[in-house]
């Protein structure tokens, strides 16, 4: 076999004191496509960033082209040809898409800048591509899609042999993928060696030449994606048992405190109906881009959406967040650094934000507040140093306390929980567990979107799958397994994903 | 959550912060500067001129601080005072046939001069909140046609208020009670009202949110609009306020009138240690600031060391000093 021109070899790497990468170990050759797949948190980014030169191995060693190279930054790595395409991409939206393929490395006649080269070059680049764009459009009037392609040119450009990307399809429409997916086989045949994650299993099994599986920092399967079925994959992703993480589920009652009917939301869902029972726990699970967010977001009023939502069979005014929290329907977004806390604030002030209605009346109670931060404090375990000190400068556990007990301060009724332990360690994600439970037991309703495929399982009575958009199906009792959830998720009928 | 090793409340510490006190050390000082310099300096006579002089600005600038606090900002206040003094003059010199000479008139007056101010103020916040055009845009917009408007008004010269009204408006510029005069009597009412408005009300906490952070707000239920909107309305009522009790001292307007002051108010503003870009506001410090600059200007006339030609170099840096100097240290990411 060839040598490789890219290679990692027995790369581990720790955080501090937690391992996320055990002894990784594949190679990427020219003019093949190698797939990246496990779940969320499974070690996909830290393994590109590593072979992008983002990070560097705590052990083991990266080759390029069979010789051990460090590469001291990203910029390193892009001058030796192994550049990574990040899902939000790095382009400057005001400048022309000629200027973004030479951003940094302008052709120049002289002092000035040769518009004329630089136009000719990017539109061979892009034709190389098969893509017709105007090079001097700018950034911000072409599409999604080609916004990608002028990445793939900018790297090409800068003689990529190994191009690693990251999600490249998580924003793009069906149709638009399948150009995608052309691209990425044009560029195989012209020697590109090519790194590609996706959570699309069948785009996997149509592009991929060679699979590599990780779950939790371990890689667990590499071979050939020749005669490797989705299920297969699927299985080999999520073949984990779930431990005593969650706490035992409550029993719900029949009685119905949320149904939303029709509900759309223009650009992300379509005619989503569901109801929710009092004391229930009900699971959003679904890719990332299917909608989850953007559906409970129109249910609360913090997005314009068509259709009708009760709360206890009283019609919600609808756009209106103040409204849902008056009816007692709160969301705890999953963005806690730029939607849910003021990080330049104090821990007080952010807490009783939502809640302050109630601890005011012409003015506002200081001691009122300064009890219920006490009190916080004491029920969700928020460990901060210094009770002045800024929401920005405690930990991602202790900023997701915050956000739950200031949410809390509120006295929902329901509360709709959106990544409840993203980026957390798993002591606090158990904390945060028990405490959804113990609302539940508590007699309150919880909506829990999750991209954590266990935590839906763990943690729900039932669980819609979204998929597009759209309700792909829902499911309860033995029926909740990941299975059956990736299944729904990636597009399969629900008789179907039962079935299988 | 078992865990019980919670927090406990530390005793409040209270370090000197000297960030925080910075401008109040500034103004003591600027304050014996001016006692060393000039003996009239502490006089009860200065002094009164002095503050009575801030008012108009200091006024303003309580309104401003709201408005900065929450993320905006207004240019457009100093022509808003020439317009609404042209407003309310052009109209009570009007309504003298209809009411007669007399204090009515006055009064109607001044009702013209704050709904005048609140529409305005409103106007603005309407456009950057729901129309969501850029404050600085909408304000720099609204700052010419507000000039434009009083200096077409009073076709280019002054409009000047009846004689036979000025003898009963003007003691709301020179007389007060117990020595003070009005227009420091209102000054301090409203900075007062406006500390705890902006420390003590749901509508203080929420502009600094706003200001802070416009998304963390909008998802913690707060109506931002309606929040902003209200801030420039009420910024439009300080200014019409400040034109009341401005009006009475020259009882005239012209197209001159009101120049720079929202770059003064601005720099008092920001002097006071309010953040540009928004979310801390302090009124008590835009009042320090209001005070440091006209003291700054009393000085170099008071003392002849450095001319008073130079005052607006002086301000000007001490603006920039001021920011710089309450930079906050980086928070280690």
């Amino acid at each position: 076999m060839t040598t490789p021109v890219l290679e990692i070899q027995n790369v581990s790497r720790s955080f501090g004191p937690v391992q996320v990468l055990h002894e990784i170990d594949f190679a990427l050759h020219a003019g093949q496509v190698h797939a990246l797949i496990g779940e969320n948190g499974a070690g996909k980014s830290t393994t590109m960033k590593i072979l992008a030169g983002y990070l560097q191995p705590s052990a083991g060693q990266v080759l390029l082209g069979g010789t051990p190279v460090q590469f001291a930054s990203s910029q390193a790595a892009e001058d030796a040809g192994v550049i990574m395409i990040h899902q939000e991409f790095n382009l400057a939206q005001q400048l022309s898409v000629a200027e973004n393929i030479f951003l940094g490395r302008e052709i120049k006649r002289g002092l000035l800048l040769d518009h004329a080269a630089m136009h000719d070059q990017s539109r061979a680049l892009l034709e190389r591509l098969n893509c017709p764009i105007d090079p001097r459009a700018k950034i911000s009037e072409i599409s999604v899609p080609n916004r990608q392609m002028v990445e793939i040119a900018k790297a090409l450009g800068r003689n990529a042999r190994v191009l690693i990307m990251d999600e490249p399809t998580a924003v793009l429409t069906s149709r638009e993928t399948d150009i995608l997916l052309e691209q990425i086989d044009r560029l195989r045949e012209q020697g590109t060696a090519i790194l590609y994650t996706s959570h699309k299993l069948d785009e996997i099994a149509h592009i991929a030449d060679y699979v590599t599986v990780l779950r939790d920092g371990h890689q667990v399967f590499a071979d050939h994606a020749k005669g490797l079925s989705e299920d297969q994959m699927a299985e080999t992703m999520v073949g984990r048992e779930l431990s005593n993480l969650f706490p035992p589920l409550q029993t719900p009652q029949d009685e119905t405190v949320l149904s939303v009917e029709n509900l759309s939301v223009t650009g992300w869902v379509e005619d989503i109906s569901f109801t929710l029972h009092k004391g229930e726990v009900l699971g959003i699970a679904g890719l990332v881009g299917s909608g989850r967010t953007e559906m409970m977001e129109g249910v609360v009023g913090l997005r314009h959406a068509t259709g009708q939502v009760a709360i206890n069979n009283k019609p919600l005014k609808s756009n209106s967040v103040l409204a849902a929290r008056q009816a007692g329907m709160v969301y705890l977004t999953e963005d806690r650094k730029e939607k849910g806390l003021l990080l330049q604030k104090n821990l007080r002030e952010n807490l009783t934000l939502l809640a302050l209605d109630q601890l005011s009346g012409l003015f506002i109670n200081k001691a009122d507040e300064e009890r219920a931060l006490d009190t916080a404090i004491a029920d969700f375990d928020i460990r901060a140093g210094d009770r002045e000190m800024n929401a920005g400068n405690l930990s991602g556990g202790n900023q997701q306390k915050l956000l739950l007990a200031k949410t809390m301060l509120a006295e929902p009724d329901i509360v709709i929980i959106d990544e409840p332990t993203r980026g957390i360690d798993i002591g606090t994600k158990q904390q945060i567990y028990e405490f959804i439970n113990q609302l539940a037991a508590s007699g309150k309703s919880v909506i829990v979107i999750s991209s954590e495929m266990s935590e839906v399982i763990g943690l729900s009575n039932r669980v819609i799958v979204m998929a597009s958009g759209r309700v792909a199906g829902e499911l309860t009792g033995d029926d909740i397994n990941e299975g059956t959830i990736v299944r729904l998720a990636m597009g399969m009928t629900q008789n179907k994903a039962t079935a299988a | 959550m078992t865990d019980t090793t919670t927090t406990a409340p530390q005793a409040q510490k209270r370090k000197l912060n000297f960030h925080l006190l910075g401008p109040l050390f500034a103004l003591i000082a600027l304050i014996i500067l001016g006692a060393c310099l000039n003996s009239n300096f502490l006089s009860y006579g200065n002094v009164t001129n002095v503050l009575a002089r801030s008012a108009f600005i200091g006024i303003i600038a309580v309104g401003m601080t709201f408005v900065i606090t929450s993320g905006g900002i207004d240019l457009s206040v100093g022509s808003m005072a020439a317009f609404i003094a042209g407003v309310m003059i052009l109209s009570m010199n009007s309504l003298i046939p209809i009411m007669g000479v007399g204090v009515p008139v006055i009064i109607m007056g001044m009702l013209i001069a704050a709904i005048s101010g609140f529409a305005a103020g409103w106007l603005n916040g309407f456009l950057i909140a729901k129309v969501r055009i850029e404050a600085f845009i909408v304000t720099l917009g609204t700052m010419g046609i507000y000039r434009s408007l009083v200096t077409w008004l009073a076709d280019g010269g002054t409009l000047s208020l009846s004689f036979d009204l000025r003898g009963i408006y003007r003691p709301v510029y020179y007389d007060g009670i117990f020595g003070i005069s009005w227009p420091i009597i209102v000054f301090a009412a409203v900075a007062i009202i406006g500390e705890i408005t902006m420390r003590h009300t749901r509508f203080g906490r929420h502009c600094s949110a706003i200001g802070a952070n416009q998304q963390v707000a909008v998802y913690s239920a707060i109506k931002v609009n309606r929040v902003r909107i209200a801030t420039y309305a009420l910024l439009g009522v300080l200014v019409g306020l400040a034109t009341i009790m401005y009006v009475p001292r020259l009882g005239s307007a012209s197209g001159s009138t009101g120049v720079l002051w929202e770059l003064e108010a601005i720099a008092a503003v920001i002097i006071g240690g309010t953040a540009l870009k928004g979310g801390t506001g302090r009124v008590w410090g835009t009042v320090i600031g209001v005070l440091i600059l006209s003291l700054i200007d009393n000085i170099l006339n008071l003392a002849s060391i450095v001319s008073p030609y130079l005052n607006g170099t002086i301000q000007g840096v001490i603006v920039i000093l001021a920011v710089v100097l309450q930079r906050e240290k980086k928070t280690a990411d």
